[in-house]
This record gives structure tokens, sequence and C-alpha cells, in this order.
């Protein structure tokens, strides 16, 4: 068995830069956490800009349309899908009679807000929310254990995984509603629900979402109703006429999508008394195009840190190249060609910052992780840290590059050491 | 005996003589000399601009296996000359043939490689490479030549002394230690010639008597002609022949006679 190495070339390089990274240690070590935040940063700004747009841009909701008061369809949007912001407005119960019984739809379900519980949105609807509306195309609510939908003449609420998460409650725990979005004491419901039903997660804003009977909300002590134009207070054990019924929103699925540009058209351009948020995507769209601005910044940021990092790199290698003439100097006299000295500096910088890149995944995990918890606690929606976003892979191979690029100088600097000269100490 | 006879399944990394090393010599001595120097001249600028000429040699010859020593003072062109024969600088004229290749004329990537397999160099301050273990030094030597034998490396440190000593690092070694290192490595790739430069400087006169026996004997042992530069009378007493660089450099003549009253 020979003890010859095969390819001493690769050998002396391997050699030169594991015994240069570790005889500068420290350097190494502060270069690549400098890398590592680098790329951890850039990794984690892409991947979020990208999945908070996906999540909010509507490509996954499996509904159409809003109908809502006359005003933003951005806010109604806001406000139905991801359970933010105030309602525009109310529109009739008749228009939400009108628009479920049009030919063109296929599906209408109410949305009421007004209540909270413990900074948790209240809404009202009916059973069709779990038994017939997508949440996403081709997924249903579904209920863990042996929760069920709630009964529409009892006081029942079925809660999202969320709100089961944060406020304790459990099947067959009971609450009362808070008046308004924001959580007061002071504005305490006496009605008392019993949670029947506990969704399981969908990763979506309606895990932070309580589900009550609309007619819940219409006799909610304190509710008025101005669904006629005239207030009306609903009462104990009596019907409540349709007139002075009224709603926040409808969510609404549509047969095929020319019936949402008709009723766009006829809604939006010619009626005058509801807006109609069609199609969801695109007016979320419009919003982070709006908020782009915010994102570039970010981007740039981020890429001025992999500039920065890039040269952090070149001052850590360049300022030890006084040090390392003579040992340039010594390995050419040995027979180390230029360009062998010229791409281990090259490989040292690449080592670097490979280094640093891997310690940049758990950069770039904190950064989500923490960047996760926050916008699942205020908006719902979730971010996934193995997103398996392109920037994963792209980064790192950007990083290492800039690495190397950032050791040329350097490198040129060994590459153009004066054997002669150096090879005797100075001192 | 040196000699390293080991062969490798795919390619003999060292190699193999059936000749003992002083028929090699002799072999050797019949085809060419190792070192021929004709008309070789170096000039250097000075910082005022004045271009001095430092070496100016018609002729010089080594043969294989030989060994001479060279006696020069300091600021003679000494170590300039060694760097030349060693392909590290090149001359403004002239030829060096080494082993009977005109390094001067090869391109520097192919000096380079030249220098690696042919050339084993003694530097005075031995230019041992301190984050290196002595292993570690003989092996880099290696690596810009042939290829890597670890074996041969550790066998070669084993035979300077240093078998209880090859992971420690320089700074871990005594002078003497590392000036046997810097002699193992020299001789690292089987060179037909070892230039030596003034190896002794820094050592006391018992190590500097053991050092200079220790290169005649492993050159001798492996075929290598040495020649050896130094300005030590003591040193220079160790061997049979010893030239003046003043002799063979026209360039010392020519100043030593404009430097005459």
């Amino acid at each position: 068995m020979s003890a010859t190495t095969h390819s001493p070339f690769l050998a002396g390089l391997y050699l030169i830069v594991r015994r240069s990274l570790r005889r500068h240690a420290l350097s190494t070590t502060v270069t690549a956490a400098s890398v590592a935040l680098a790329s951890g940063l850039v990794m984690a700004v892409f991947s979020i800009a990208d999945q908070t747009r996906t999540a909010f841009t509507g490509g996954k909701i499996g509904y159409d349309a809003i109908l809502g008061a006359r005003g933003s369809p951005l806010q109604l949007v806001l406000n139905t899908v991801y359970h933010l912001e105030t309602s525009p407005g109310n529109i009739p119960w008749k228009l939400y009679q009108t628009i479920r019984e049009d030919p063109r739809v296929d599906l209408a379900v109410p949305y009421a807000v007004g209540d909270n519980y413990r900074g948790f949105r209240i809404v009202g609807t009916t059973e069709d929310i779990f038994g017939r509306l997508e949440y996403q195309p081709g997924k249903r609510f579904e209920f863990q254990g042996k929760g069920r939908p709630f009964d529409a003449k009892r006081r029942e609420a079925v809660i999202g995984s969320f709100v089961a998460q944060r406020t304790g409650l459990r099947l067959n725990s009971t609450f009362n509603p808070y008046h308004g979005l924001t959580f007061d004491e002071t504005m305490r419901h006496p009605e008392e629900y019993v949670v029947v039903g506990i969704l399981k997660p969908t990763n979506t804003p309606s895990d932070r979402v309580i589900w009550i009977p609309i007619e819940g909300i219409f006799r909610m002590e304190g509710h008025v109703l101005r669904g006629s134009g005239e207030e009306f207070q609903a009462e104990a054990g009596k019907e409540i006429p349709d007139d002075h019924k009224e709603v926040s929103a409808v969510m609404l699925k549509f047969k095929n999508p020319q019936a949402g540009f008709a009723l766009d058209q006829t809604i939006n351009k010619q009626g005058k008394v509801a807006t109609l948020a069609f199609p969801i995507g695109s007016i979320m769209a419009s919003l982070f195009d709006k908020m782009g601005w915010v994102n570039r910044v970010l981007i740039l940021v981020a890429y001025l840190v992999v500039l920065v990092a890039a040269g952090s790199i070149l001052a850590s290698i360049y300022n030890t190249m006084n040090e390392r003439r003579r040992e340039f100097a010594i390995l050419r006299a040995l027979g180390a060609r230029r360009r062998t000295v010229f791409s281990a500096i090259v490989l040292e910088a690449s080592t670097i910052s490979a280094l640093g890149v891997l310690a940049g995944y758990l950069v770039y995990a904190g950064i989500l992780a923490g960047a996760a918890l926050v916008v699942r606690a205020q908006t719902g929606v979730v971010l996934d840290v193995f997103s398996g976003h392109q920037v994963l892979y792209l980064a790192p191979i950007v990083m290492i590059v800039v690495g190397a690029l950032a050791g040329v100088v350097p490198a040129f600097k060994a590459y153009s050491t004066d054997v002669a000269a150096n090879l005797t100490p100075h001192s | 005996m040196l000699r390293w006879t080991k062969t490798t399944s795919h390619k003999p990394r060292v190699r193999v003589s059936p000749l003992t090393s002083a028929e090699s010599v002799l072999k050797i001595r019949s085809y060419m000399p190792i070192l021929e120097i004709h008309n070789l001249v170096k000039t250097y600028t000075a910082p005022d601009g004045e271009r001095t000429t430092i070496l100016d040699i018609p002729n010089f010859t080594l043969e294989p296996g030989e060994q001479i020593a060279l006696e020069g003072s300091s600021g003679s062109g000494k170590t300039t000359l060694l760097n030349l024969i060693a392909g590290i600088l090149t001359p403004d004229r002239g030829q060096i043939r080494v082993a009977g290749k005109d390094i001067a004329l090869l391109p520097e990537s192919v000096r380079d490689r030249w220098r690696a397999e042919h050339i084993g160099y003694v530097f005075q301050t031995f230019n041992l490479l301190h984050g290196y273990s002595a292993l570690e030094n003989v092996e880099l030597g290696m690596m810009f030549g042939p290829g890597v034998d670890k074996e041969f490396a550790a066998h070669l440190l084993e035979r300077v002394g240093l078998r209880e000593r090859m992971r420690y690092r320089p700074s871990q070694l005594s002078v003497g230690q590392q000036q046997r290192v810097a002699l193992a490595r020299a001789l690292a790739n089987h060179p037909n010639l070892v230039l030596a430069d003034e190896p002794t400087g820094n050592l006391d006169r018992r190590h500097t008597d053991e050092a200079i026996a220790l290169i005649r004997q492993i050159c001798g042992e492996n075929g290598a002609a040495l020649l050896l530069v130094s300005h030590d009378y003591h040193v220079l007493g160790k061997f049979d022949q010893v030239r003046k660089l003043d002799e063979i450099n026209l360039a010392a003549q020519a100043f030593a006679e404009a430097a005459a009253p």
C-alpha cells in the first residue's frame, strides 16, 4: 500500500489553508460570524418577504370575493380574510339574501364582527363556514377530537387552534364575549358561550378566530341593528325581522370566474350600496406593490451587509499578508507556483465564507423562528422555516463566490511576493 | 544507507536505482555535470539608480555527487548565486544548466516545479514554516514536487535523529534540530543538487561540526551534489574542495581593482 498522495497540488492547498485558518482562529471566527449574519439576514429577508406575500396575496384562499359595505376593498379583505382592521361598515341582511340567491353564486357565507374574547375576534356566521366553505382550495375546517359545529340556535362557539392554545379554552369551556375588537375588561357581555369545537390548525389567520352563530351577534346585549336604517335591539324570545339584520361582510364562492367580473361591474361600477372585493389576490398584491419600497429597502440593507461581510473577509486576510510574506516566499522557494499561493488565499477566503454560510443557516433559522412567532401572533399567518425558498441555496452560493472574490486582492499580493527579497527574516 | 528503494503499485515515487550511490555518481558523471554556469551576469539597481554588476562568472561546474564549499565574504553575492542556481532569481545574461537544463530559459511555473524536483535548498535561517510540524515541513517540500511520500518523509526525519520529534513545531525544537529538519526537507524530493547557504551560521562549534558531517554524509548517501557557501573557515576546512567566490566572479575582481589605492 502506497503512502503517496495522488493530488499533491490539492493536498498542499488543503494543508496551507487549514494551517492558516487555525493560526488565525480568532479573525477566522469573527469574519465567519459576520458572513453568517450577512447570509442569515439575506436568506431571512427574502424568505419572509416571499412567504408573507404569498400568504397575503390570497393565492391559497378557497373563495373568490367578499361583499361588504361601500368603501375600501382592501379594508374588506383585511377584515374578512385576515381578521385584521375594523369592518368598513355593515350591509343589510337583505343584500346577503339577494346575493345568496343569485344564480351565479355557488356559496355565500355571512361574516359579522364586533366582539372579542381576550383580543381574539369573535365572528358571527352560519354552519356553512364548516360544512361548505373551503378556507383554501380543497380544504375545509376540521375538528379536533370530539368537537362539532355550533348549533345556530344555541350559545355555542367553535374556536381556532391558536385561540385554544393561547386562551386555554377547551371543549365545554365557557366564556363571555367582550364588546369591541380590542380587549377591554369593562366591556364584558353577560351572555355565556360554551366551546363545542376546536378546529385543527390550518396555519391561516382563521386559527385566531372564535366562530359563533350569527344570531348570537344579533342578540348580544347592547348590540344595535341598523339594517333598516332605524336602530333596533333584539329582544329575548322574539324573532328578529330580516329588515333589521345586518352583516359586516359576505364571503362568496362563484360558479365560474365570469360571474365575478359581472358582479364587479354591477356592484362596484354601477351600484352605490356595497363593495365587491374581487379578485382577492390582486387587491392584496396591490397593497404589497404599494409597500414594495419597504421590502426593497430591507433587501438593500441585506446586500450592504453582504458587502460589509465581503470587506471583512478581505480585511482579515489582507491584514495577515505582511506576516505571511515570508511564508509565501518559503513556499515558492520549495517549488510552489504562483497560482498555488494565489489559489490558497482564494480558497481560504472561500472557506471562511463557507464556514460563515453554514452558521448562517442557524442565523436564518433564528430570525425566521422569531419572525414566525410575531407574524403568527399578529396575523395568524404561519411562516415556515423550512420553506425551501430558492434563496436558501442561492444565497450561500453567492456568499461563497463573494468571499472568493474578496480573497482575490490579498491573493494577488501573495501571488506577487518577491521570493528572494522575503526569504530572509525581517526584524 | 539512506537510499530509499520502496516502490509503489502505480508509479514509482522514488527513483529506484540498482546502483550503489558511488556507482550512481560515477554513471551520472560520465554523462554531464550536474551544474554548469557559463558567462553568468547578474546586476542590481542601487537606490540611487546606479546599476551595479554583482556577479560575472565566466565558468563554473559541479559534477554529480561532488561536494564543493564556496568561500565568500558578506555581500559578495553568495546568496544571489545560490538563488540564481535555484531559479529563484533570473540572470541578466548567461546560462545556468542544472542536470542539463538551462533553468533561466524555463517558464516560471516550469522552473518552480524543476526546482522542487531537482534542487534541495538549506537556508541560513532554515526557513521552516512555523505553523507546521517537522513532518509537515518535509511533506510540504514534496507536495510541490512529484508528490508526498509520508513514509519517506518520516524516514528522512528518523535519519537525521528526529524520530521522536516529528510532530513538533519548529518553535518547539532547538536550533540544531531545526537545522536537521531543513536538511531533511532539502532531500525530500531526491534532488540532484543540494544548495546550502551558510547552513551553520546559527550553530555553535560542536553543532556546526555535527551538521556539516551530517549534510555531507546524507548528500553522499543520496548521490546528490553539494554546493555549500560560507565565510566560516572552520566550516570550509571540513571540505576537500574549497573555491573562492571572488576568484570565479569577475565582478568581485573588478571591484577589488577599483577599490585598490
